[in-house]
């Protein structure tokens, strides 16, 4: 029989070791299930999670996957570490965008960048909002803001449906549910490198990742309100002896999140569409859930959780258009990787050792 | 430490495993493609197991591989998200060197724009969108011609007079082919209805069997859809109703109870295209250079087909088939005036007839359909 | 109308079964949110054998044992090794809609005989309530009776005590001898069975083929209906048939041409939800005695 005997002090390498463990014993069920399908593993493993690197365009396609699920990772940090289960960021990325592109569509002839300045905010301001819906209902009424959260999802995705198919809808578009394009100032351009042109498609909202992720560090690291956040998540009745309001706690991280990711429908559709269509997020919100657990809630980890994650997603298109890999599989990784990242965790705090059953 | 112990163990097992593996993989033998070989892309939104109009595209690269054999070399990418993933992923099967990739889904529309402006040399081929460049022409099919001769049927067969139709946007495309078939229904019966249920979603088969119950339980004893997956054929077949297939003949779903099923016939079009860039005509169609689709071909041109007409009297099948041949050589002609909107406006008179772009723009019903458009 | 409420009806099953079992489970002081999941591999697990077999009641056979094989996943997971509840249940519905996907492949395109309706002799006889109550197929019965069994097995048998002991104080049912982590593992296994046979539901009766993600949200919504139950077995019942009602009441309304855009009557079903959980949850603000106590929260066994 397994024995689990709590450890004393935290095991810090282990907090960087685990997600790499996690990763190679994912790949390892990569190669179980390649070769059960028959695919030539080694191939398959290689256009997974090789290919995305072998090319400069392709790593900077790699990072435009990418900044979507970090920005909304590092959001998700705030509440999963209060242990507030946010599961709704998509819908919050999806209503953030909606409020950012109504508000960008307003000005049309806009050329000044500014517009992108405002629209961050109101982006920020329309996820809060949305992300704020089950914290007061959690506050006020004790309402279950997993399933509010979630239930929102698909509120916010029927809400810019009937938005873009209707009132936003260009009268050019012979009838198909597109948006006008949005105005040159609200859109954030593509990198051009001198000497090499653009690299893939990236642009500059990604370079948001380098002064949000420190920001969110340092406000979880450093101030007061962070330490409360994790205190109110690992050591409730601490928190409450402590004297620390548990519905302000509730509000911000909801609010918080929420607004990250709205942050980040902003830059998605500001770089990559430049207009409001029907479908904005591709599952962002539900895959950054993964994103925030394998960066161990940490703001740099989820970056180079977000690299992984989208490293397999663009392998896996890459594996299909060579190897006809039915993509279907990145759920299956996404979902071991997962499985062994929380058993990591319980590795992180617990000696397991074995004794015989006597 | 026993606990470091079992682990490392856990490690080793696992990297033996791993070596294992690496060890038994077969020899790939990769075929290395001559130049007579075409490489042909394919973009899908969904995978063809939606029944309905990947499907469709996907037997259309069937036949793109039965006909060409060993001469092209075609990859597909499934599941590919209407966004940036659409740029990566055309622009990706433009760097591995496809001659001629076809992007199946309206909003693959700016990507495709996108990509194809940066590989001048390559040929794209975006279905039902309306941008188009020099490398960049566009195929839509007239699905609308098909549902008129639907609507002859319909209007035949309806005991109750009361056809549901199950619709997935309200998009000018999903409009024009309701209004077709209520073109047909009016041809043969004035009294009979058409009521309109959006599913807002182009696949979902359980709310489309959810749809479907409604109409029955609402008197309709003729479904018809423009969503794709076929739930509701077989709510029609567990209820003794009647219904049309969309985008493939559905009929192994419902053998009593399709009555037929338009088909959209890329294939066709898809190998005359490829014919065309390996003997080098290929060009950006002949169509008017500005409605959704500069090759919008339907029922005369075979890119919209009709499975065999089943479950129906002699009679019915005989006017379906006149329909069928009507719209085929241009003796009917399904929006020639005088056309009424339900509400009693008139939108053309007698002696005239709705062009394409009238066509594209629409966003009303007409006579013979309940309710309102929705905006 | 008698038509429109046997849609209802049937409409309901599959978030029915699905609730029932998540509703023990959760009893027991497991949260699993890996609903979804399961009830998707319980539909792949049942048109398969079906596909297989050729007889529609080894669908519900195979669709309740994959739900309880999958189960074991989680309950390793959350039982055994102690891991977080919320992350782990995510994890096995992305786990299960990958797994499914593949799975389900080469059944993509076939269509399999549904499962029969029976008559239930004298009682299919009376007018209207017979045709809607007494003329399901067996699947159905089996739903409506696991909800009054899971009311006095809860309620009056021993086990039943001993169940809500476990999951309202894991560590003083332990203390007295109660083996808290079999009990959640049995819990748990039943909620797997259920939330299968609720996915299976979905292809032997609803739409009689096989595709990706067909259960289309509705073990979320299985989730909602416990909370919304506030952990009573015939309050689950009325809210899977208020759910339904409103799911197909939206398309009564397009179909006889209401007036509002059908997206805001697609979202019926989600804002119903939420006020449903607010107003529940006013209710029992005071403190809700239904709720266990341990919900999502992990026991530490100490030697």
């Amino acid at each position: 029989m397994f024995i689990f005997t709590p450890r004393q002090i935290e095991n810090n390498n282990w907090v960087i070791i685990s997600p790499l463990i996690s990763v190679i014993f994912t790949i390892i069920i990569g190669a179980f299930i390649f070769k059960i399908l028959n695919y030539p593993v080694l191939e398959s493993l290689y256009q997974v999670f090789v290919s995305p690197f072998s090319r400069p365009d392709r790593i900077a396609d790699i990072f435009v996957k990418a900044c979507p699920l970090i920005i909304i990772g590092i959001g998700l940090i705030f509440c999963f570490r209060a242990n507030i289960w946010n599961i709704g960021a998509e819908g919050q990325f999806i209503f953030g965008t909606l409020c950012a592109g109504s508000f960008a569509l307003l000005f049309p002839d806009n050329e000044n960048k500014f517009i992108l300045v405002l629209m961050f905010f109101v982006g920020f301001l329309g996820g809060a909002i949305w992300g704020s819906i089950p914290a007061i209902l959690k506050i006020k009424l004790n309402v279950n803001e997993i399933l509010v959260s979630l239930m929102l999802v698909y509120i916010a995705m029927l809400f810019i449906d009937y938005i873009v198919r209707g009132p936003l809808r260009d009268p050019m578009s012979f009838g198909f549910p597109l948006s006008k394009p949005y105005p040159d100032g609200a859109i954030i351009s593509k990198i051009h490198f001198p000497g090499i042109g653009f690299l893939g498609q990236l642009h500059y909202g990604i370079l948001s990742i380098f002064v949000l992720a420190p920001l969110a560090w340092f406000l979880i690291n450093r101030t007061l309100p962070g330490f409360q956040i994790k205190v109110f998540g690992s050591a409730p009745k601490a928190s409450n002896f402590a004297g620390f309001n548990k519905n302000k706690i509730t509000f911000v991280v909801l609010a918080l999140s929420g607004g990250m990711a709205g942050i980040a429908g902003v830059i998605e559709v500001s770089a990559n569409m430049g207009k409001l269509q029907p479908e904005v997020s591709f599952g962002y919100g539900f895959t950054a859930i993964i994103v925030a657990f394998l960066g161990r809630l940490n703001p740099y980890g989820v970056i180079f959780a977000g690299v992984i994650i989208a490293t397999a997603k663009l392998g896996a298109d890459n594996a299909q258009m060579i190897l006809g890999i039915p993509k279907v599989v990145t759920g299956i990784f996404e979902g071991v990787l997962l499985f062994f990242l929380l058993a990591g965790e319980t590795i992180q705090n617990y000696k397991i050792s074995f004794k015989r059953k006597t | 430490m026993a606990n470091k112990k079992s682990l490392i163990i856990i490690i080793v097992l696992f990297l033996v495993a791993a070596i294992f593996f690496i060890m038994s993989q077969p020899k790939d033998g990769k075929k290395i493609a001559s130049d007579e070989t075409t490489k042909v892309g394919f973009v899908y939104l969904t995978t063809p197991g939606d029944h309905g109009w990947t499907y469709a595209h996907d037997l259309g690269k069937q036949m793109v591989e039965k006909h060409f054999g060993d001469k092209v070399k075609v990859s597909i990418v499934e599941n590919v998200a209407e966004g940036p993933d659409a740029t990566r992923v055309i622009r990706e099967l433009a760097v591995q060197g496809n001659d001629i990739i076809f992007t199946t889904s309206f909003g693959y529309m700016d990507p495709t724009l996108k990509v194809a402006n940066e590989f001048p040399d390559i040929k794209f081929e975006h279905m039902t969108g309306y941008k188009r460049t020099k490398n960049l022409a566009t195929g839509n099919i007239r699905f609308y011609e098909g549902r008129y001769v639907q609507g002859v049927v319909a209007g035949m067969m309806t005991k109750s007079n009361k056809i549901g139709y199950i619709g997935a946007y309200p998009i000018s495309e999903v409009i024009m082919g309701i209004n077709a078939f209520a073109q047909g229904l009016r041809s043969v019966n004035s009294d009979a209805k058409i009521s309109v249920i959006w599913a807002n979603t182009w696949y979902d088969p359980v709310k489309e069997a959810d749809a479907a119950k409604v109409h029955i339980a609402e008197g309709a004893d003729i479904l018809a859809q423009h969503t794709d997956s076929p739930a509701m054929l077989q709510i029609a077949e567990k209820n003794g109703a009647l219904g049309f297939g969309q985008s493939t003949d559905m009929e192994a779903f419902a053998q009593n109870a399709q009555l037929f099923a338009s088909i959209n016939n890329w294939g066709p079009y898809y190998i005359k295209k490829i014919e065309q860039l390996r003997n080098g005509t290929w060009n950006t169609g002949d169509g008017p250079d500005h409605w959704p689709g500069n090759t919008w071909g339907g029922l005369s041109t075979n890119m919209l087909v009709l499975s065999e007409f089943k479950n129906m009297p002699d009679d019915v099948a005989n006017k379906a088939s006149e329909a069928l041949e009507g719209v085929k050589n241009g003796s009917i002609k399904i929006f020639a005036g005088p056309l009424k909107k339900n509400t009693g406006e008139e939108v053309i008179p007698s002696g005239k007839e709705l062009d394409d772009g009238a066509l594209w723009g629409m966003n009303y019903y007409l006579e013979g359909v309940i309710g309102n458009v929705p905006n | 109308m008698e038509n429109l409420l046997i849609t209802i009806l049937l409409t309901s099953i599959p978030i029915l079964l699905a609730g029932t079992g998540e509703l023990i489970s959760e009893k027991s002081g497991i949260l699993n949110l890996g609903v979804e999941g399961m009830m998707l591999t319980g539909a792949v697990s049942a048109l398969g054998s079906v596909l297989i077999l050729g007889n529609p009641y080894a669908g519900i056979f195979f669709g309740a044992l994959a739900g309880i094989l999958i189960s074991f996943i989680f309950s390793f997971f959350t039982i055994s090794l102690m891991t977080n509840q919320v992350a782990t249940g995510l994890g096995l519905t992305i786990f299960a809609t990958g797994l499914t996907g593949l799975i389900g492949e080469p059944f993509v395109g076939k269509t399999i005989p549904s499962l029969p309706k029976i008559e239930i002799i004298f009682f299919s006889e009376i007018p209207f309530l017979g045709a809607i109550f007494f003329k399901q197929d067996i699947l159905f019965y089996i739903a409506i009776s696991m909800i009054v069994l899971v009311h006095f097995f809860l309620i009056k048998s021993r086990f039943g005590i001993v169940l809500r002991a476990v999951g309202d104080n894991h560590e003083s049912a332990h203390s007295i001898g109660y083996p808290v982590k079999k009990i959640r593992w049995i819990c748990t296994a039943f909620g797997g069975m259920c939330a299968g046979m609720g996915g299976a539901y979905i292809p032997l009766v609803l739409t009689p083929h096989w595709s990706e993600g067909m259960t289309a949200g509705k073990g979320w919504i299985a989730l909602a209906l416990v909370v919304f139950a506030s952990w009573l077995p015939f309050r689950l019942l009325l809210g899977a048939l208020i759910f339904g009602g409103i799911t197909i009441l939206q398309f009564v309304g397009q179909a006889r041409g209401w007036p509002f855009p059908s997206q805001f009557l697609n979202m019926l079903p989600y804002l119903v939800t939420i006020i449903a959980l607010s107003l529940i949850s006013i209710k029992t603000r005071a403190g809700n005695i239904y709720v266990p106590s341990c919900l999502g929260k992990s026991f530490f066994e100490n030697n």
